[in-house]
């Protein structure tokens, strides 16, 4: 009997499916199927069982119930009687916002530091290697902390600024004022304005848009000069001069748009106990803003002194030897070789201001953390939804930052054949 | 010839002349300003900023630092003591030495949190430097077990007991070894963790109820100051390393289901802040665990933490492995060694030597990242300077506390730094 079975049944034993290399991924794979299943249905119960013992149900209508609380910088229109989802938009931006600035300032920072960082003058290098080494060895929640106390310990009072022999003044010819409430800086106006889109959730200033599609048009259109020059440049060996037209492209139009709108900046001025008029930026805002990119400036100034150093030196006296000058050389062999080897952790480091921008709650900065995960959580008691979503808005944002940008660096990647 | 040519040239010279001295632009420190400070326009503008700037901190921080007052009870006094002048209150540091380091670890116990210190220094010693004696290695394998029984106190029993599920599950593979071993390993590890589920518990009180051994047990929540950071930063590193070459392993491998959970895993973590996961810590895992258990937020904390930095780790690794040319692999195979041989004996020391810098890194950031902490509660440095300026003696004392918490926090994160760059230099083995 077990003699015919083995000859007909094609040869199939169950030990095969964990010593034969064909069959044991496919064990291993179903095992850890089951565990995954048995584990995620474990929490699951575990998480129906808690929310039952304690009367509570899962869902997201909170969102839509009043929030009752204020939120001190705001992009859109929200007041207290706003829903709980409107906060979160709100929180979202300014977590937004911070990044972005923090994003634009910390690359500067950190392209400066770290080419100085290998610049020949000792002094300067040594200065940039403690900068460096300085920020990147401390956390960055102590910067913060450090920087809102510079802010609101050191810096004077609104107080400081009155009288005849006032002990403080403004910078930059009278229009910029730091207190210990925070830094005033002259804020755009418009005498004429072309009314809001309302986007449902959102209302937009047409101004705004205006400006907008003006500059991304203008840069469109010198991007397409540009390319016509080279077009040209390569048919016929003369490139045209474009200089002057770069220059009228870019700027004419939106000045002409500026001043049809009655573009004007409103300065701040002391009026009573406070300043007024103006834009005003909260300690919490510039601590963040500071801290940030400074602490992120440190880390792309390694990023990019390792993307120059991993640029051979041969590349250099190759282009000096083709007779060209160290300008070219600099802007058409370094820097896009020394790219691709900056992009990628340049990346991260985006992504990594972003998630830190949650350490606003040290400094009280309402981002979405601070809303929704902050405020809106203790008000409603949702601990559950409301982290759920947070993890998943930080989620999507970290996901489409790093899409956007890998984008961007398969575009400048070394075309391999 | 030569007669007439001597006759005809009135003076030649028959010796070298001595040597003489470059040019004073050309030696020492003024050749080398010259070279490296003032040595074009853009040059001279840096190095003027850069001096202004070097004087600038020094007129402003130097008298701060050199008036400062090491001995003061409180800041009124330390002001009256300062009597107007500007100057540090270092005093806040003497006072409050023990809480910063320590928190409100009872002050009669402060003795186990400094011996747990001074034997982790040697259990890391054979992990860290080659020349330590080999032997060391079993104590690095007891002090996890050591230093938790330090810290929290309690019975001796239950660390005991706990570090003998090691010695159950190694027993039962020796058991079945004969059988096969693959069913060895199952069996080992089955039995490991079933002597930690169901037995450790009752035969640690039993016999603590027998042999009464401890120390006093002491709360996490009197945990505090360096220690807390030291504790989770500690147990974190230790942990994420290996965690991250799992993870790495999985996103690497064939095997769909293993590198979707892998990649999911990896993302999810790289996606979302620490702080929310922190507060996943301390407000969600009540809801995911059976109701009506409670475990201790410190160890919560490691555990989010750990996995944090797992996420990061087996990116880091990734890097290492993607690194490593593919012939190498394919010389594993060669050879005719399995998956896991090939890893252990020639891809993993590669692909790891190559990554070290990332690696450190990662432990630099976890642990920078104990800072967080402070916002579920946990007294660190930081929530423990908050508390001290909270009390009226010291209230609205700022730098002096920062400076310090900063300073250590550098000196720990500069040393492992440099460590990798020795550990860089010791593993190098290419020629050029």
């Amino acid at each position: 009997m077990a003699m015919t079975n083995e000859s007909s049944g094609a040869s199939f034993r169950p030990s095969m499916l964990l010593y034969d290399t064909r069959y044991r991924s496919m064990t291993i794979q179903i095992v850890v199927m089951f565990m995954l299943m048995a584990g995620f249905a474990w929490l699951v119960d575990n998480t129906v069982e808690n929310l039952r013992a304690l009367g509570k149900d899962f869902n997201f209508n909170f969102l839509s119930v009043r929030a009752g609380y204020d939120i001190n910088q705001r992009l859109v229109e929200y007041t207290n009687d706003s829903s709980h989802g409107r906060a979160m938009l709100v929180g979202l931006l300014n977590t937004l916002l911070l990044a972005l600035v923090s994003c634009v300032t910390a690359t500067v920072i950190g392209v400066i530091a770290g080419v100085l960082r290998l610049s020949k003058n000792w002094i300067v290098s040594r200065l940039m290697g403690l900068y460096v080494e300085a920020f990147r060895n401390v956390p960055l929640l102590l910067w913060i902390i450090v920087i809102f106390a510079v802010m609101t310990e050191s810096m004077p009072a609104p107080s400081a600024f009155r009288g005849e022999n006032a002990t403080s003044s403004m910078l930059f010819f009278d229009t910029v004022a730091i207190t210990n409430r925070g830094v005033y800086v002259p804020g755009p106006l418009f005498t004429t304005s072309l009314g809001a889109i309302n986007l449902g959730i959102i209302s937009v200033s047409i101004n705004f848009l205006l400006i907008l599609a003006v500059v991304v048009g203008s840069l469109w259109a010198n991007i397409r000069l540009l390319r016509h020059a080279t077009a040209v440049q390569e048919a016929t060996g003369l490139r045209p001069v474009t200089w002057w037209k770069s220059l009228l492209i870019l700027f004419a139009p939106i000045t002409v748009v500026l001043i049809a709108l009655g573009f004007h900046l409103s300065y701040p001025s002391l009026q009573g106990f406070n300043f007024q008029d103006g834009t005003f930026l909260r300690n919490s805002f510039i601590a963040m803003w500071l801290a940030l990119s400074l602490y992120t400036g440190a880390f792309i100034a390694e990023n990019v002194r390792a993307g120059i150093l991993a640029v051979s030196r041969g590349q250099t006296e190759a282009a000096f030897a083709l007779g060209m000058r160290p300008s070219w050389t600099m802007n058409l062999v370094i820097l896009p070789q020394a790219l691709r080897v900056i992009i990628p952790p340049l990346i991260s480091q985006y992504l990594n201001i972003t998630k830190n921008t949650s350490l606003g709650i040290a400094v009280g900065y309402m981002d979405l953390r601070s809303t929704l995960g902050g405020i809106t959580i203790n008000q409603t008691g949702r601990e559950l939804e409301g982290m759920l979503l947070l993890m998943l808005v930080y989620l999507a944002i970290s996901l489409l930052i790093s899409g956007l940008m890998n984008i961007y660096n398969n575009s400048v990647r070394l075309k391999e054949r | 010839m030569s007669d007439t040519h001597s006759n005809t040239v009135a003076y030649v010279r028959d010796s070298m002349l001595p040597e003489a001295t470059p040019p004073l632009t050309e030696v020492g420190a003024i050749r080398w300003l010259r070279e490296n400070l003032f040595s074009g326009v853009l040059n001279i503008i840096l190095t003027v900023l850069g001096i202004s700037s070097v004087i600038w901190i020094v007129l402003h921080i130097g008298p701060w630092f050199l008036n400062a007052v090491w001995n003061a009870e409180s800041l009124a006094e330390c002001r009256q003591i300062l009597d107007g002048a500007t100057g540090a209150c270092f005093g806040v540091i003497k006072d409050r030495w023990h809480q910063l380091i320590f928190g409100f670890y009872p002050p009669s116990a402060y003795w186990r949190p400094t011996l747990a210190f001074v034997l982790m220094l040697v259990a890391l010693a054979p992990i860290l430097f080659a020349g330590a004696p080999r032997k060391l290695f079993w104590f690095s394998a007891i002090y996890p077990a050591l230093a938790f029984w330090l810290l929290w106190g309690g019975t001796i029993w239950f660390p005991i007991i706990a570090m003998a599920g090691f010695a159950v599950g190694y027993l039962a593979y020796r058991v079945t070894l004969p059988l096969s071993t693959l069913a060895a390993t199952i069996v080992g590890v089955l039995a490991t963790i079933l002597w930690w589920l169901y037995l450790t518990g009752p035969i640690s009180n039993m016999l603590s109820g027998a042999l009464p051994i401890g120390i006093m047990p002491i709360r996490s929540d009197s945990f505090g100051g360096f220690m807390v950071s030291t504790v989770i930063g500690v147990t974190g590193i230790a942990l994420s390393l290996p965690i991250g070459i799992v993870l790495a392993l999985g996103r690497q491998s064939d095997m769909f289901l293993i590198k979707t959970v892998s990649v999911g895993f990896i993302e999810f973590i790289r996606g979302v802040p620490l702080i929310t996961l922190l507060f996943t810590a301390s407000l969600l895992l009540n809801y995911f665990l059976p109701p009506g258990t409670n475990f201790d937020i410190i160890l919560r904390v490691i555990i989010m933490v750990t996995l944090f930095a797992s996420a990061y780790m087996a990116e880091v690794i990734r890097g290492g492995l993607a690194a490593l040319p593919r012939g190498q692999y394919e010389a594993a195979d060669a050879l005719g060694l399995d998956y896991w041989k090939a890893q252990r004996l020639i891809i993993m020391p590669q692909a790891l030597k190559i990554s070290i810098p990332g690696i450190v890194n990662t432990f630099i950031g976890l642990f920078k990242d104990t800072t967080l902490v402070v916002f579920i509660g946990i007294l660190d440095p930081i929530g423990l300077s908050n508390a001290i300026r909270a009390d009226s003696d010291w209230n609205g004392i700022y730098w002096e506390l920062f400076g310090f918490i900063g300073l250590c926090f550098f000196i720990f994160c500069f040393g492992m730094s440099r460590y990798s760059q020795y550990l860089e230099r010791k593993l190098k083995t290419d020629h050029r």
